[in-house]
């Protein structure tokens, strides 16, 4: 127990990654995200949580600039990462992706070879000088994302013909790949069966190790399981955040509670 | 009796079948619609439906079938020294035909009594002279053996058409009566009328089926036809096409070979403009262009497909043509000609710049958003995305569509008439005036046309084998792109 | 895995990202990249437009000028001793003078118009000055006289056509140069033309004629017109709506609502697909077999053109009705059903009023594409000189006819340049149809247009 509290005050002294300061979001006259405010810890999995709508996705999607897609979306405020914002306009969309992966819902494997799927990231962003260290960077994000075992043998086999499971697993490899520091998640299981859930979490502990994982998820037991920080949103606005183990024992605002305990949502 | 008028008697015999059936509908149930199984209007109709339509269908197959009786019973009458040296059965009953239509027309004006037209003889009177004043002008004059064939040929047509009449009307009065005798009130009038509307409407769907049976047969026939009087490998082979004018068979050389080219050439390069652009464009408006530019650029390029082709055609001949001449042509040294491979296949890229980007349109958006989100996400540009994401997963589509696209430009007609030139050669070079199926078939068919020889003959069979590479690039396209779309539905 | 987690030194020690307000060499390459790829796109879309823009633009200029003519106002005795010898004003014998007793009038009407305005050119014959009169003159004059044989002996006022060069003249299409080398007109001539200018005689006027006549000759461009043409493409399109409309709604209702899934509806759906994209010549020789070689229906009469244009719009509007049956919601059925309708009710009493729109939508496409057809239509005789009006339907579907699209192929084909300013007319008169019938059905969708 001594041990664990340790840990935990390591975990709150960790440095901030990103930061987001009096934050909204508009979707056309919608108004989606209602000024979040947020600290998001680097080597820290932190969980958005909260009932269908309440905007936890479309946060998410600010933080690496998806909503850019979309062309009726508005972001107002400021979204920092490592001290940046990265709503200025020098900065580059396609430069903030790289260093803030996302996995999706659904997996979404390319219609190309396994090995393909995962060079795709390095090839575009430069990251390998020749062949060589390409297979060296396929090979270590496909261990990263614990399927290599799986599939060493048919890299050249196409990755839309893998197993739900796998593909989740293989589209981590793909975000792992380019050497992001945040990897966000976007329910990342809810397209899964129990035994590839578990898999996936499993995974997404291990990369804590290395990046700081945002992770939307509509399970409450997943977000107890994985994450050290748990944020709660509902109709837009960020309720409650804190640490996970506060959050689901002794939540502050009786909206988190009265979702936890199954009344809303 | 006219076609026409036994329509109008058979259909108001309909009409007044509707009136009486559902009366005596009514006055079976005592005036109390709830006793009846159905709606009186369905007894109407009853009456109605089995009046018209077995009456109307019976008359339509005789209107098929008769003109090939009449010919049958005449051609048997023509004597084999009445058909002249290189001349065939079927001109000579053309001849018939038109001798009869022509006494048709001196009854019609008065210039002659019906008497006068099925007794007058050759050796009596100059039909050709009488027939000129009526406006009927003949080619030569008319031999004894036509003249009495067409005399021949009116009165069995008047006798068929008078049987026609009468079984017709039978037939209706016969419908009438027998679903007139059938009205009670217990009589399951919906139902039948039911079955009856679905029959007709099965009827109606067949007509796909009829339209492709009547394409095949009828070309299958007159290929035949002109097979037997020009060898197949000379046509399949044949690297000159230079038909005769002069005389019948012979001297004409009808190889396909130089068309096929000329239709190939203009179609690459037809495809190589149009490709690109309605690639590009589509990709544009589908992945860059704000709202506002695409409520303005969209309608725009789709006018391009609503133009009809002789406006492409014409563009081609008094702008697109002369000034590929002008300023490539003749400062390359390359030709002297409007009209060439270039002129053709340019306009023809024009048009098909619509049709490639709306498919292409259809199949891009057909790629999944997840897919382009999973590329955005890791860091790529918009256009890797598409170069390397969505292109890929889209390629079967567009290739498909460049099948549609080719098969278009392979089938088109009026560009090329207007456009490509009528020298049948085989030429690298695109400013050369080169020429294509279609435009042979149109040349072959308009005009005078002679249906024994084989300069006109040949129509046939480059229109099946223009049929024939169409459906398959058809076929190949469609089950590609079928394919294709159940991969992403 | 524990693989992966073994080594976290080595992915320290990869590059890591720099500051995200900076643009590494790369990202700058790769948006330039991005930049041209985009500009590509633009390209393309602007091709497409500039290509309709030329395409329009060189229609236009080539054929606004068909719809201006240039005309002679001339003061033409009817003398009673050329046209009515016998001066009982007997139809039948003024028919016999035919248009070359009327031609001397003329040119004696043209000569005295000279000589009263005092014209005077060099080298210029009398013969020459009546030349740039319309050959078509003498017989405009003759219709009006059978018209109105009571004016004869008086003298009327005319605006009779000026010969094709002269209007050329004045639409920049034939210069004093040009008239050198040409053996159709002189100079003199041309400066006749000015002179009559100048004193009124000679005037431009909005060109009826060019809507109404029928085709003239080779040798008459400045007569022409395209009313046989017009007449003929109207009554294509009512053979084509009287028959592919009931058939093809037809069809696609048994196919959408009755038919089960078998191999003969696969059958007829594929023929259904394939149909739409046979080439239209196909239908063409299609038509020329079955409907004048076996059926024997007449060559150039509207009714097989309407017939041929049937069979290729009904994949169309097959295609188009299956499309708005398969948006009325199948909520709808299964109330008229849950009431007790039959099926049949359901869809000739709900499903077909709603679907109605998207019908007639499609069907007025269909009817546009038709119209604007012409491949088929060449072979089936459609080429033909028609100068004849055809009669009044039924029987008039039978007569010989043109057609708008094969008419401007048929001017394409002739001689005179003036011709192609009648082509390029024809086609204005073509596109304002075919915008017509397409804002129609563009205006018929916005007003029923429906979300379910």
């Amino acid at each position: 127990m001594n041990d664990m509290r340790i840990v935990e005050r390591e975990v709150e002294t960790k440095a901030v990654k990103i930061s987001a300061r009096n934050c909204q979001v508009y979707y056309g006259e919608t108004h989606a995200i209602k000024d979040v405010n947020i600290d998001i810890e680097d080597k820290t999995v932190t969980a958005f949580i909260g009932p269908s709508g309440c905007g936890k996705s479309t946060f998410l999607r600010c933080l690496n600039r998806m909503n850019d897609t979309i062309d009726v979306a508005r972001v107002e405020g400021e979204i920092l990462l490592d001290g940046e914002d990265i709503y200025d306009p020098k900065v580059d969309p396609v430069q903030l992706r790289a260093k803030v992966g996302m996995v999706f819902q659904k997996p979404n494997p390319f219609p190309k070879t396994i090995y393909d799927n995962v060079a795709y990231g390095p090839r575009i962003h430069g990251l390998a000088g020749n062949k060589a260290d390409l297979d060296v960077i396929v090979e270590k994000s496909l261990r990263r994302g614990a399927i290599w075992d799986e599939v060493k043998d048919r890299l050249d086999a196409p990755g839309t013909g893998l197993s739900g499971g796998q593909q989740q697993r293989l589209c981590i490899a793909r975000a792992v790949a380019t050497e992001p520091e945040v990897l966000l998640m976007d329910e990342p299981c809810s397209a899964l069966d129990p035994i590839a859930t578990a898999q996936v979490e499993e995974l997404i502990d291990e990369l804590r190790e290395q990046y700081s994982v945002v992770i939307v998820t509509h399970s409450m037991q997943q977000a107890a399981r994985v994450s050290q920080k748990t944020a709660f949103f509902h109709l837009g606005n960020l309720v409650e955040f804190g640490e996970t183990g506060q959050i689901f024992t002794n939540p502050q605002d009786p909206r988190t509670e009265s979702y936890i305990t199954g009344r809303i949502g | 009796m006219p076609v026409l008028w036994i329509v109008l008697i058979v259909l108001a015999l309909g009409g007044v079948g509707y009136m009486l059936g559902r009366r005596r509908a009514m006055a079976s149930a005592d005036g109390d619609v709830r006793h009846l199984h159905s709606l009186p209007t369905y007894y109407g109709s009853n009456v109605a439906l089995l009046t018209i339509a077995p009456a109307l269908l019976f008359m339509g197959l005789w209107l098929l079938m008769q003109p090939i009786l009449i010919e049958r019973q005449i051609i048997g009458l023509i004597p084999e020294s009445a058909i002249a040296e290189g001349s065939s059965r079927s001109l000579v009953m053309s001849d018939v035909r038109r001798v009869a239509e022509g006494l048709d027309t001196a009854v019609a004006q008065g210039a002659m009594t019906p008497d006068q037209a099925d007794s007058i003889r050759t050796e009596f009177t100059d039909v050709r002279e009488r027939l000129g004043r009526v406006g009927v002008a003949l080619g030569s004059n008319v031999r004894p053996e036509v003249l009495r064939a067409a005399q021949h040929y009116r009165g069995l047509q008047a006798r068929y058409s008078a049987i026609m009449t009468v079984l017709v009307l039978a037939v209706a009065v016969v419908g009438f009566g027998y679903s007139y005798l059938q009205t009670t009130k217990d009589f399951r009038a919906r139902n039948v009328v039911e079955t009856g509307i679905k029959s007709l409407l099965i009827l109606a769907s067949t007509i796909a089926i009829l339209t492709t049976v009547g394409i095949i047969l009828s070309m299958l026939f007159e290929t035949r036809n002109f097979f037997s009087q020009y060898s197949w490998t000379n046509f399949f082979f044949g690297t000159t096409w230079s038909p005769s004018f002069s005389g019948r068979g012979g001297a004409s050389q009808l190889g396909i070979l130089p068309l096929l080219w000329g239709t190939l050439y203009i179609s690459v390069v037809a495809l190589l403009v149009a490709v690109p652009i309605g690639l590009f464009a589509a990709i544009y408006m589908s992945e860059y262009a704000g709202p506002k530019m695409r409520a303005i650029a969209k309608p725009l390029i789709e006018i391009l497909a609503g133009i009809p082709t002789i406006v492409y055609g014409l563009f081609a001949l008094i702008t697109v043509g002369p000034m590929l001449r002008d300023y490539f042509a003749q400062p390359l040294g390359l030709g002297e000609s409007s009209a060439s491979v270039m002129t053709a296949g340019v306009v023809m890229g024009i048009m098909l710049i619509p049709f490639v980007s709306s498919l292409s349109d259809d199949i891009i958006n057909a790629v999944p958003q997840s897919m382009r989100d999973g590329s955005l996400g890791l860091g790529a540009t918009k256009s890797e995305t598409i170069r390397q994401v969505v292109i890929p997963a889209a390629l079967p589509g567009v290739v498909g569509a460049i099948l549609l696209a080719a098969s278009r430009a392979i089938g088109e007609t009026m560009i090329v008439v207007l456009g490509a030139g009528a020298a049948a050669r085989i030429s690298l070079n695109p400013f050369e005036a080169m020429t294509t199926v279609t435009v042979k078939i149109v040349s072959q068919l308009t005009g005078d046309t002679d249906f024994a020889s084989p300069e006109t003959l040949v129509a046939f069979a480059l229109g099946l084998t223009l049929f024939v590479i169409t459906l398959g690039l058809n076929v190949l396209a469609l089950y590609i792109v079928r394919k294709y779309r159940e991969q992403y539905e | 895995m524990t693989d992966a987690t073994a080594n976290p030194a080595a992915a320290a020690g990869s590059p890591r990202h720099g500051s995200l307000l900076s643009q590494d060499a790369l990202t700058k390459k790769r948006n330039a990249a991005e930049t041209r790829f985009r500009l590509y796109g633009l390209a393309a879309v602007s091709v497409g437009i500039l290509a309709l823009i030329l395409l329009l633009a060189s229609i236009l200029n080539n054929g606004l000028g068909s719809f201006q003519q240039t005309f002679i106002s001339l003061d033409v005795e009817l003398q009673e001793d050329r046209l009515d010898k016998a001066g009982n004003r007997n139809i039948e014998d003024l028919k016999k003078v035919s248009t070359f007793g009327y031609a001397p009038l003329i040119t004696a009407a043209m000569a005295a118009k000279i000589a009263e305005t005092g014209i005077q050119i060099e080298g210029l014959s009398a013969k020459d000055a009546g030349n740039i009169i319309s050959k078509d003159a003498p017989a405009q004059l003759r219709d009006y006289v059978l018209a109105n044989p009571e004016k004869i002996g008086t003298t009327v006022n005319f605006k009779v056509l000026a010969n094709g060069r002269i209007d050329g003249y004045f639409k920049d299409r034939v210069t004093m140069a040009s008239a050198e080398l040409d053996s159709n007109v002189t100079p003199q001539q041309l400066m006749l033309a000015d002179a009559l200018k100048e004193d009124g005689v000679l005037i431009k006027g909005f060109n009826w004629g060019f809507i109404t006549n029928p085709d003239a000759s080779e040798n008459r461009p400045e007569a022409s017109g395209l009313g046989v043409a017009i007449l003929g493409s109207l009554y294509m399109m009512l053979v084509v709506l009287i028959l592919a409309l009931p058939i093809g709604v037809a069809a696609s209702i048994y196919l959408e609502e009755f038919a089960p899934k078998n191999r003969w509806t696969d059958l007829i759906e594929v023929n259904i697909s394939n149909l739409a994209a046979v080439p239209s010549i196909v239908f063409g020789i299609l038509g020329l077999a079955i409907f004048i070689n076996f059926a024997g229906l007449p060559q150039s009469a509207p009714i097989v053109g309407g017939l041929v244009l049937t069979l290729m719009t009904l994949p169309t509007i097959i295609i188009s009705t299956r499309a708005s049956l398969k948006s009325v919601p199948p909520s709808i059925r299964d109330a008229a059903l849950g009431v007790g309708a039959s099926k049949m009710q359901s869809v000739f009493h709900h499903v077909l009023p709603l679907a109605a729109p998207g019908i007639l939508t499609g069907t007025i496409i269909g009817l546009a594409q038709a119209l604007g057809e012409t491949a088929p239509l060449l072979l089936i005789g459609m080429v033909a000189f028609v100068r004849e009006y055809p009669g009044a339907p039924p029987e008039g579907f039978f007569d010989p006819a043109s057609a708008l699209p094969v008419q401007v192929y048929n001017w394409t084909q002739r001689a005179d340049p003036a011709f192609v300013e009648r082509a390029s007319g024809a086609i204005i008169v073509l596109l304002i149809f075919l915008l017509f019938m397409n804002a129609v059905a563009i205006m018929l969708r916005r007003r029923f247009e429906r979300r379910w």
